[in-house]
């Protein structure tokens, strides 16, 4: 029983971890339509910031999670305005081309600059755990904070899109970027906001992924970025609270098939899965389907 | 007001609007009549920037618009209600309002959204409801309620009494005359030539991208070829 539970909360920590960064391939889906397939890669440029951070310049842990924010907002709105903006009118192939050459082109500049020796991440939490049951439960305090870090990020958001100006703008240009600029929203400008959310929660994503695997190299955020992206459309793409669903359940799903059936087919059945909804419901789990009154 | 010289606007090679010049003056109703592809959508997205024209100028108030992006001419006092209604189908009533007002300080909102409840009361009603839910004549009301947030000097208005029943086109239309008698502006763009024309000030007939006609709303009424062409007689 108290190893299901344990297996429970470790599922619910991946799964916080896909859940934030399925937001990022989410919030960019929804309004800019297209698959920012070099969102994993910014998680990986963000661990590395924390990376040299702390242990290169043994900057405290919290300096560390803010440089990798900030440096991964630039990221996202260069890339963002470089590569994907001049595109706005392309076919959403082209688009889609130039988001796996991003993913490629950060993850080789990686290389070159950091070489492929995987790198320790430090412990950003000092190895403190809780125990429970007499110590026969031992829960690190990183599965805490990334699950509570996945539960501030949920309502941050949540609040963000429908209570702000910004926010509702951004759901007006998802949903119509012609209607949205006659109401005089800058759309350009919008899409540049959302990209540097985006990469911002990567950010956090890369620096809580490499504190509960500590192994840090130029892919490190490649097999995660896809799972995130498999979570956003398995809950839904383009549904915030779809994200957190399809996140969290991919993680526990992840962890339950490779303790109890088999670790080699963990990644198989976690996509198995995905088939299975996405037959069963093409929209997602928690996929909008608009039914327009004419 | 508006002063709209020789514009000429292509969809890739096709050429949907033929050196169109047309005025609205200050207080007056124009309609741009004519039948379905004849260009008039076309000319209102002109307008408002979402289409651009190869040469000719749009002048509005002294500014010349052809060159500012799309976001920016709301704030000039220039709204509209584009064709179809295109209203956010998935916020809510309030929220598609709040939209209305986006280049507008906040602190003007609220008196703004009182302003339109009295013109709609249908929509206060309805004002937590997703827009989506909405009956196709609430939405027409939502769509008119949301340009007139940005408290326009002229509003254009794309097919109003498209998809509604006679009696809601006869309340959109009584709609637009009190909208009209408050002071504002309007350039009305419709395919029902008959309620149009009865409303107009001054009207131009539009046919495969140009300007054909143009007459006072009374004169065009009692027009033959309009007669003929537009208004089943």
């Amino acid at each position: 029983m108290l190893t299901f539970l344990n297996h429970f909360i470790n599922g619910i920590s991946l799964g916080s971890i896909y859940a934030i960064i399925a937001l990022g391939y989410t919030m960019v889906y929804g309004i800019a339509k297209m698959l920012n397939f070099a969102h994993g890669d910014v998680i990986m440029v963000g661990a590395y910031v924390c990376f040299f951070a702390v242990s290169t310049y043994n900057l405290p842990p919290i300096v560390g999670v803010l440089l990798a924010i900030v440096i991964c907002t630039l990221l996202g709105v260069i890339i963002e305005g470089l590569a994907y903006k001049p595109l706005r009118q392309a076919t959403s192939l082209a688009v889609l081309i130039t988001a796996i050459g991003v993913s490629y082109f950060l993850q080789n500049a990686a290389q070159l600059l950091w070489t492929s020796n995987p790198k320790i991440f430090p412990n950003m939490f000092g190895g403190a755990s809780i125990k429970l049951f007499g110590g026969e439960l031992i829960i690190p305090v990183g599965t805490l904070v990334t699950i509570a870090a996945c539960i501030v990020i949920m309502i941050g958001l949540t609040l963000f899109t429908n209570m702000t100006k910004m926010g509702k703008a951004m759901r007006a240009c998802s949903e119509d970027k012609g209607a949205a600029q006659l109401m005089g929203i800058n759309v350009n400008r919008t899409i540049s906001v959302t990209f540097a959310i985006g990469a911002a929660l990567a950010a956090i994503a890369g620096v809580l992924l490499c504190s509960a695997y500590p192994s840090l190299v130029p892919t490190t955020g490649s097999m995660p970025g896809i799972k995130a992206f498999t979570a956003a459309v398995f809950g839904g793409i383009g549904s915030i609270p779809g994200a957190l669903l399809g996140g969290i359940l991919l993680g526990i799903i992840e962890i339950f098939a490779g303790a109890y059936i088999s670790t080699q087919l963990s990644n198989a059945i976690v996509f198995l899965v995905l088939i299975l909804v996405l037959l069963i419901k093409p929209t997602g789990l928690l996929g909008k389907q608009i039914r327009e009154k004419v | 007001m508006l002063k709209v010289n020789n514009i000429n606007v292509y969809y890739g090679s096709i050429h949907a609007i033929k050196d169109v010049s047309f005025e609205v003056h200050p207080g007056e109703i124009v309609t741009l009549i004519g039948a379905n592809g004849a260009g008039k959508s076309t000319i209102l997205q002109t307008v408002s920037g979402l289409l651009r024209s190869k040469g000719g100028s749009i002048e509005f108030l002294d500014s010349d618009l052809s060159s500012v992006p799309a976001h920016k001419i709301v704030a000039e006092g220039l709204a509209h209600v584009p064709e179809g209604r295109r209203i956010f189908l998935q916020m809510t009533v309030e929220d598609n309002l709040i939209m209305g007002a986006y280049t507008r300080p906040n602190s003007e909102i609220n008196e703004s959204i009182a302003n339109v409840y009295k013109h709609f009361p249908r929509l206060k009603e309805r004002r937590k409801q997703i827009a989506g839910t909405l009956s196709g004549g609430e939405q027409q009301m939502l769509a008119m309620g949301r340009a007139m947030m940005s408290k326009p000097k002229l509003l254009m208005l794309d097919e109003p009494s498209m998809g509604l029943s006679p009696i809601l086109v006869q309340e959109i239309f009584d709609i637009i005359k009190e909208l009209h008698e408050s002071g504002t502006t309007i350039l009305l763009v419709e395919q029902n030539a008959q309620m149009a024309l009865s409303v107009a000030d001054r009207a131009y007939v539009l046919e495969s991208g140009k300007i054909v006609l143009t007459g006072t709303g009374a004169e065009l009424i009692e027009s033959d070829e309009i007669k003929k062409a537009y208004l089943g007689g």
